[in-house]
């Protein structure tokens, strides 16, 4: 594996042993009544990092959050914010703010009154107040819509109008709680990239919960990915994609291949794996496996080739049959039936507008992969 | 050919359509309104003209006790030429008597302390109701409807069984040594509050109660978030957001408390002096029928005149808001 590191080059303190961890937790336990939320978890976020807690709802993501806002003190362990123990201390004396996934803006209070109250509370002087909100008005781009009430907005304003809020005074932290999780697609995708040149802009800490794992891939340096109140993985998002640490996160993250089998021979650089059902496999040894071990060997479907004939200089070449195929434009997805009964789906870039080897149901098929192209999977 | 049997074949399912359809949508929506505009004719505006007609008569040793009575005996221009007989001699006399303007403000101010009174007591209870986990809420809306299913008059009884100086609220001080002496509460105006706080605290609590469990408590969240300390968060958030429910609940409370006429009667004693124990002396002890209207008239128009005006403005203010 060549580089699966953060796409801000420059940015990697997860890599550096003498950096300083910014957000801790420390071997953190959150209960409610019989149920563990979150369970003896331990994280460590850094300053300026960009975070995404991922999970399906009930994975104790939120709860994370609410724990860093103060809302819920955890039943044991502790967490850092730069240093300090935030045992005990109430959510208005926390200097991290959240925006909230139903915004919670104050019905009451009109745009510019709705970013100015967290300045009001610090005791600000009236002329900064006045040339931050006119700051952050501008930043999210609603200049004109400072008297407004928040039902006179549409939902993407209304977004903006909490994220102004929750940024104006400047907090070491920002949480998001689904931030996006109300806007409609199109919409979603522009502002993932706007909270990206915000959070740049402000040079501040943000830690996102989402649910949706192409946002937390978009927007984030590095994704920990949640179940059960537990962290299955902390990674890039190319790490968690190209080389996830167990079954879960490879199937939570993507589509995937998996097949089942024993190591059958490692050699100097490769491993050959025999599939449950025979399917002879060479692949690029994996660190943790030994001889006989039950692993499985996990493919995404755009490493996979589709061709009418055995590619001739293949390592790894299983016949079968076409199952399936969906045409979605920008690249077709196959599903081909191997000889053995596994389906295996491929997926192949519209790169040229005709494609030289048309396959259709029930042709006869073969899919081929690199040994570099899976990763091996003793969990 | 084909065209005409088409049309043939349409015009019969015309017809055949239901007889409010073809009256047309609009009828119907207007049928619907039209429902509570007779309500309030019938039982508001006629009994108010009567009323007010009646104001301005003048008594007579009769039946009706008063005069001119407006019937038809002599013709329509008989029933018109009664007309000059009414006259505005009844108002004017309520402002020549003082009891008449003491008794008016006595019962705004009664009304007025009794009403912040029942908020202060009302606002917690409906408080707590709204931030209750939501499977006991029926039963504390339940326990709050519940006294209504006893007889008004017998609940204000019972207070005075309470409050008198050998009764059980005096027993139970004595007893506790907290004082030596029975403190003399009923036939005060103490007692009044204390009737009408209790008589009218579930008007209180009602729309209290349903303007603040439909806020969002994320909102509390956000504000402690932004750095506003619980008691601060109460007072810029759920306050004002619980406005409406607030102000209904003062005029549901206020408006029948400047009119109470029962609460000051039984607890307060013979020496208070409220507008609508003054109307019921007139009526019934002094048989005068049109200065009792016109007091009624007068606290109506005492009454519904600054809701009016309060509802304008508060119209007027959501209109600039949009």
């Amino acid at each position: 594996m060549k580089s699966l590191g953060s796409i801000r080059r420059d940015f990697a303190p997860w890599n550096d042993p003498n950096a300083k961890p910014y957000i801790q937790f420390d071997n953190v336990t959150k209960k409610f009544g019989d149920f563990t939320a979150v369970n003896n978890l331990s994280l460590t976020i850094f300053e300026r990092e960009f975070f995404a807690l991922l999970g399906a709802s009930g994975c104790g993501k939120s709860t994370l959050l609410r724990m860093l806002a103060g809302f819920e003190e955890p039943t044991a362990g502790r967490i850092l914010l730069d240093g300090q123990d935030l045992r005990g201390i109430p959510p208005y004396r926390r200097p991290v703010n959240m925006m909230f996934q139903s915004y919670a803006l104050f019905p009451h209070m009109t745009v510019e009154n709705n970013i100015a109250f967290g300045l009001k509370q610090e005791g600000m002087p009236k002329p900064d107040i006045e040339k931050r909100v006119a700051e952050m008005l501008k930043l999210v781009k609603l200049e004109q819509f400072a008297k407004r009430k928040p039902h006179q907005l549409s939902g993407g304003q209304r977004q903006r109008v909490a994220l102004a809020r929750s940024v104006a005074k400047r907090p070491k932290v920002l949480l998001l709680d689904e931030p996006l999780g109300a806007l409609d697609k199109k919409l979603r995708e522009e502002t993932q990239f706007e909270l990206m040149d915000l959070q740049q802009e402000l040079g501040l800490t943000f830690v996102v919960v989402t649910h949706d794992q192409e946002e937390a891939m978009t927007m984030a340096d590095r994704i920990a990915i949640m179940d059960k109140g537990e962290v299955m993985q902390v990674a890039t998002p190319a790490e968690v994609y190209e080389a996830p640490a167990s079954r879960f996160v490879a199937h939570f993250v993507g589509n995937v291949n998996m097949f089942e089998g024993k190591v059958a021979e490692r050699s100097a650089n490769t491993t050959r794996i025999t599939g449950a059902t025979g399917a002879q496999i060479v692949v690029d040894n994996a660190a943790d496996t030994s001889k006989g071990a039950d692993i499985v060997f996990a493919i995404r479907p755009e490493k996979i080739k589709v061709s009418s004939k055995k590619p001739a200089d293949a390592v790894n070449a299983l016949e079968g049959e076409v199952y399936d195929v969906a045409y979605l434009g920008d690249m077709t997805v196959y599903h081909i039936k191997l000889d053995d009964g596994q389906i295996v789906r491929a997926s192949a870039l519209n790169a040229a507008r005709v494609t030289e080897d048309p396959l259709t149901w029930n042709d006869r098929a073969w899919v081929s992969f690199r040994p570099d192209a899976g990763v091996v999977l003793a969990r | 050919m084909s065209n005409i049997a088409v049309a043939d074949a349409a015009a019969p399912s015309a017809a055949a359509k239901p007889f409010l359809t073809r009256l047309g949508a609009g009828f119907v929506n207007r049928l619907v309104i039209i429902v509570p505009y007779l309500w309030l004719l019938f039982f508001f505006l006629i009994p108010f003209v009567i009323v007010f007609k009646i104001s301005l008569s003048q008594t007579a040793i009769a039946m009706p006790p008063y005069t001119p009575v407006l019937d038809f005996s002599n013709g329509v221009s008989g029933f018109f030429a009664r007309f000059r007989d009414l006259n505005f001699d009844n108002y004017i006399w309520l402002t020549q008597d003082a009891l008449y303007f003491k008794a008016y403000i006595t019962s705004l101010i009664i009304a007025a302390i009794s009403t912040v009174l029942t908020l202060l007591v009302g606002y917690p209870i409906a408080y707590g109701m709204a931030r209750a986990p939501a499977t006991i809420r029926p039963t504390l809306l339940m326990l709050v409807i519940l006294p209504f299913w006893t007889s008004f008059l017998i609940r204000v009884y019972a207070w005075i069984g309470i409050l008198k100086p050998e009764g059980l609220l005096n027993q139970l001080l004595l007893s506790l040594h907290i004082i030596n002496q029975p403190l003399v509460i009923l036939n005060t105006y103490t007692a009044i509050f204390i009737g009408i706080v209790y008589s009218y605290l579930p008007f209180m609590v009602l729309p209290l109660y349903s303007s603040l469990e439909k806020m969002d408590y994320s909102l509390i969240e956000a504000a402690k978030d932004l750095g506003c300390p619980p008691t601060a968060a109460f007072w810029k958030i759920t306050f004002p957001l619980s406005l409406p429910g607030v102000i209904a609940g003062c005029l549901l409370v206020f408006i029948p408390a400047v009119g109470e006429f029962v609460i000051p009667d039984l607890l307060g004693g013979s020496s208070t002096l409220m507008i609508g124990k003054t109307l019921w002396n007139e009526f019934f002890a002094n048989r005068d029928w049109p200065v009792s209207s016109a007091v009624a008239v007068i606290l109506l128009l005492l009454l519904t005149v600054p809701i009016m005006l309060f509802q304008q403005a508060q119209a007027k203010a959501q209109e600039q808001g949009k």
